[in-house]
């Protein structure tokens, strides 16, 4: 084929090169890892490969995440005719022993091990990780021998657009950046748009501060990314692609850009790709800290180098985004199932998860649990099961109290609730969302007026300020809660928040300000008690507050209501 | 012309497309309270004062952006609305620091009128300890910040008007406030041209001109609606070809 | 892009010193044109070169921001706008070395309030500020992306896992320390790491 690679003959190659080693070392090399030592255990294995000269026999590999975060640096030995083995916990001692007796003693280190029967593992499903912990993301070679780049190959030379969004629509796909909107029928309106400068964006802001499911993906998994993006480009006619990053990610950053480098190379990306009239390509922007960026009009914005406010819509993107141009946003995470679905089939991803969610979620697993990490589950599965058996139960025998969904944008789920499948819309119905994939455990220990204080204050710091509701709404409901907490707030205080959180819900402008409150209304649904024995009775607030406070309002009351109607 | 019908509190009116629902409100008889929308500006949604409630739609829209639409049933002033306009300027008297017995536009002030309008007589927020420093390096107009409302009225007949592009917004949430250039004193802007464009298209006593007393503002707000539809109306007469 | 800064402070011996505007060989000026050649100069990359500007110079300050405006053709209001913005973006040189406390949930789940109320006793520095002598900074993120484990704190970019208000304050001084003895040069680079975390 004029102009394309031959992805098998890459793929072929690649896959006799690995299968000369006789055993393979993957070592988590992912942020969390490195942060845990990752580099000082991989050098450690090298050293004693290179010692004993086993540079023949063995491969190293530095992986992307493999999940269990809490546990890390992991590695994974697999070996011709064997089954993998899995370590956890390996510093640099533990590297070299692994290295002595395994490596080239052919001995696991039994003390060492993890099942990988173990729940954590073995209750995954995995689609969008599905390379993560297999592939070395800085080698595109590793990628296409892996099935990459086979997806897109396929829908550009023997599927038309249209072909590729009816399984798009078919497969169930629907957005994960939080909204949950279905894929296919966004692909379509952008297919369905006039223009010659579309453009397709990857959502890579990730802003729920206790999340990083897209990170991960970025940086361990960049092609899957980018073949996810072009396939979207092909189905909606777009000519140009964005990922937007948050500068918190460096890594993600520098990965991506060596993997769109390499996808260039190797006419994945850029002009007449597979010798057809379809021509890609991507370009990176990095935000700045703002979480509201998130927001699709914000990104926009920003990528086009202005203040990151959210303008109204309509007009949707898909009319009049990027420079005036239809535009569609999708999530990295919703971007990176379709290599999949397109190869596997739309049945097949429906048959995952749940009649309104098909597919599978990936979840930051974070708080007190006793493992936390990466995972990536069927739809539908409960609280419960992710909880008990994959977390492994809330860590030092204390009791659950509430999981955190959706971050400053969702609520709490409590413990009467945990058999609750996780799905879009039983979420939704307990008032929080599924949102991008935080999950966090809080356990008897966390007091709830507290944790909405924490989102509130979060949010407060991220509103961008142009409408008034937000703007001065989340700072007065911060000073509300803030009151409640300090013991300083009354029977009145309480009522005051519930009418701000209503007011501030229903006249927003963005999604940031409409879903400010929800942490506030879902604590106060489940935990009411909690906030009213933080009650003082009427009056004794008045002495923990600045006398400014009661004087200031009645003057100013006072000098402006001139000649309007007193009530008081 | 094409045209839709449309009922506006309980008002049956027929609207060209493409009219907005404050636009086609006022021709009602209906005034819909707002402070950002200026006409012959662009529209920013930004106050959230004129939202109404359109029968089938889930939440209120603001009038100012919502285009107008066959059959649409659209009630301006229900118990709620009401309610969440009181909170909201409660809000924003909180924000600032609006001392109306000291204002040039006293009684000719926007907020003013709403409050009066809507009843609002006492604040249950908190507002700033301090006042924030006046601008007076201008040697026709000031700026008072403690009395913006962050319409950004100025700050677009600057750009879109005017086209000097000496107002702009900084900061973010609460600290959200205006810069002249970078952060000048306004006397200071070399790219002012001095025009009172901003002054006129302010809703409150923000920016105002230098010399006048409590309730003697004189500019007038039609000034910036009217230049910008001579304006798009010139532009269409083929004699300037 | 951090090594942008070090190369520069190598160079000039002084990156990030306040003060009047630079001489007309400072080697900074250079790397920032260089920058701007890279996007040609558009507009719309004005976050792209913003974050230049502060891995230059360490932070951003009026004259360059200046420069900046003059260069892509953009209104210096519409430049300080966007500058104050985004969070990350600073107009103040930062301190020598930089302690940055994630308080994202799972942090602050796990504890967070009082690994910054340790740094803050033990250093005497607030919140999102730089110690008087300039050799601490202490600020706060949003989730760095390691919430397996937390509650996590950066030093100098490098991070303290499952941190700590006791281990934190060692870690802070084992990096005061290592400096004080070290070249100027490579106490630049440090303070440049932290810049970009
Ligand atoms: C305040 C705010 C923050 C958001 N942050 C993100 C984010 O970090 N990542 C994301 O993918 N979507 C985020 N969204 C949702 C996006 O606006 C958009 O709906 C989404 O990226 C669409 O992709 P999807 O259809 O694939 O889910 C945010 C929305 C709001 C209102
Ligand atoms: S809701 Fe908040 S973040 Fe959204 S536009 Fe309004 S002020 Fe900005
Ligand atoms: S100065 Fe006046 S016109 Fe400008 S934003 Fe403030 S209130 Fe609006
Ligand atoms: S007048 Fe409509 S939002 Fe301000
Ligand atoms: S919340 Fe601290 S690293 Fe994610």
């Amino acid at each position: 084929m004029s102009g394309g690679v031959d992805l098998f003959d890459l793929a072929q190659k690649e896959r006799e090169e690995q299968a000369v080693y006789r055993r393979t070392v993957l070592c988590c090399g992912s942020t969390a890892c490195l942060s845990g030592g990752a580099q000082a255990t991989q050098d450690a294995i090298r050293d004693v490969v290179a010692e004993k000269g086993l540079e023949q026999d063995v491969r190293l590999v530095a992986t992307g995440c493999m999940g269990l975060c809490s546990r890390g640096p992991l590695v994974k030995v697999r070996s011709r005719g064997e089954d993998d083995v899995l370590y956890a916990d390996v510093d640099a001692d533990a590297g070299r022993r692994i290295a002595e007796q395994h490596l080239a003693a052919g001995q696991p280190v039994e003390e060492r091990t993890l099942s990988l029967e173990h729940p954590f593992f073995a209750r995954q499903v995995r689609v969008v990780l599905e390379n993560m912990g297999e592939i070395d993301p800085n080698r595109i070679e590793d990628y296409i021998a892996h099935g990459g780049y086979r997806a897109l190959r396929d829908a550009v030379s023997t599927m038309t657009p249209a072909g590729v969004i009816d399984v798009v629509q078919r497969s169930g796909l629907r957005g994960r950046g939080g909204g949950g909107y279905p894929a296919g029928s966004k692909w379509k309106l952008l297919n369905e748009a006039k223009s010659d400068q579309k453009t397709v964006i990857a959502n890579g802001d990730e802003g729920d501060p206790g999340a990083y499911m897209d990170r991960t993906v970025m940086e361990d998994d960049p092609h899957r990314v980018l073949e996810g993006m072009a396939i979207a480009a092909y189905a909606t006619g777009a000519i140009k692609g964005y990922i937007y990053v948050r500068a918190e990610y460096p890594v993600a950053v520098r990965r991506l850009e060596q993997a769109i480098r390499q996808a260039k190379r190797h006419k994945l990306l850029g002009k007449n790709l597979f010798g057809t009239d379809f021509s890609f390509d991507v370009e990176i922007r990095i935000g700045a800290g703002a979480f509201v960026c998130g927001e699709e009009t914000a990104l926009m914005a920003s990528i086009m180098g202005q203040r990151g406010t959210p303008v109204l819509r309509p007009p949707y993107p898909t009319e009049r985004g990027l420079w005036g141009h239809p535009s569609m946003i999708n999530n990295v995470e919703t971007l990176a199932n379709v290599p999949t679905i397109m190869r596997r089939g739309a049945d097949w991803f429906a048959n995952i998860g749940t009649e309104t969610s098909r597919g599978t979620k990936v979840f930051a697993l974070a708080g007190k649990l006793e493992n936390t990490g990466l995972i990536e589950v069927p739809m539908g599965i409960t609280l419960r099961e992710i909880i008990e058996e994959i977390g492994g139960g809330v860590a030092g025998a204390k009791a659950f109290k509430a999981a955190q969904t959706g971050g400053p944008s969702g609520g709490c789920i409590p413990l009467k609730h945990i058999d609750t499948p996780m799905d879009y819309d039983s979420l939704l119905a307990l008032g929080s969302i599924m949102g991008s994939g935080g999950l966090i455990v809080m356990d008897e220990d966390v007091a709830m007026p507290d944790v909405a204080r924490f989102f509130m204050r979060f949010c407060m710091d991220e509103s961008c300020g142009k409408c008034l509701p937000c703007r001065a709404g989340t700072y007065e409901m911060y000073e509300l809660l803030d009151a409640l907490v300090t013991g300083r707030g009354t029977a009145a205080t309480l009522v005051r928040l519930e009418t701000l959180c209503e007011v501030v819900r229903t006249n927003s402008l963005c999604g940031l300000g409409q879903t400010a409150p929800n942490p506030v209304l879902s604590t106060l649904h489940y935990f009411r008690p909690e906030y009213e024995a933080l009650l003082v009775p009427d009056g004794a607030h008045l002495a923990g507050l600045p006398g400014a406070h009661v004087a200031a309002a009645a003057e100013s009351a006072s000098a402006f209501a001139d000649g309007s109607e007193r009530s008081a | 012309m094409a045209g839709v019908n449309l009922k506006i509190d309980g008002v049956e009116i027929e609207a060209p497309v493409g009219e907005n629902l404050m636009q086609a409100a006022t021709r009602a008889g209906v005034r819909v309270p707002g402070l950002c929308q200026l006409d012959g500006l662009s529209v920013v949604g930004a106050c959230r004062l004129c939202m109404v409630e359109i029968a089938g739609t889930p939440r209120p829209r603001p009038a100012c952006a919502t285009p107008v639409g066959e059959s649409m049933d659209v009630h301006t002033d229900t118990p709620r609305l009401r309610e969440h306009r009181r909170v909201l300027l409660e809000m924003l008297f909180a924000e600032g620091q609006h001392i109306c017995a000291a204002c040039v536009a006293s009684g000719a002030c926007e907020l003013q009128n709403l409050a009066a309008e809507l009843g609002v007589d006492h604040v249950n927020f908190t507002p700033p300890p301090t006042r924030l420093e006046m601008d007076l390096s201008h040697p026709r107009f000031g700026y008072d910040p403690s009395r913006c409302v962050l319409c950004t009225r100025c700050v677009r007949a600057c750009a879109e008007v005017e086209g000097a592009f000496t107002w702009g917004v900084a900061g973010r949430g609460r600290e959200t406030h205006l810069v002249a250039d970078l952060g000048v004193p306004w006397g200071e802007a070399e790219s002012c041209t001095s025009c009172g464009k901003c002054v006129s298209a302010c809703p409150v006593g923000a920016l105002f001109e230098k010399g006048t007393s409590v309730g003697e503002r004189r500019v007038t707000r039609a000034l910036v609606s009217t230049l910008t539809a001579r304006r798009d109306r010139e532009s269409h007469r083929e004699v300037l070809k | 892009m951090s090594a942008l800064r070090a190369a520069a402070g190598a160079a000039s011996g002084t990156a990030g010193a306040a003060g009047g505007p630079p001489p007309a060989d400072d080697p900074r000026v250079a790397l920032l044109t260089t920058q701007l050649k890279k996007v040609r100069y558009r507009a719309d990359a004005l976050i792209d070169v913003l974050h230049a500007v502060q891995d230059i110079y360490g932070y951003l300050s009026p004259e360059v921001l200046t420069t900046v405006a003059d260069a892509l053709q953009l209104p210096p209001s519409r430049v300080l706008g966007v500058a104050t913005f985004y969070h990350l973006f600073s107009f103040e040189a930062r301190g020598d070395h930089t302690c940055t406390v994630c308080t994202g949930t799972a942090c602050f789940v796990k504890g967070a309030d009082a690994l910054m109320a340790g740094v803050t006793e033990a250093y005497g520095v607030a919140q999102g500020a730089t110690r008087e002598d300039g050799s601490l900074s202490l600020l706060e993120a949003r989730c760095i992306g390691s919430c397996g484990l937390a509650p996590v704190a950066l030093i100098d970019g490098a991070v303290v896992a499952k941190a700590t208000p006791d281990a934190l304050i060692a870690a802070i001084r084992t990096a005061m320390e290592a400096s004080e003895s070290a070249e100027d040069a490579v106490r630049e680079a440090a303070a440049g790491e932290g810049g970009a975390a």
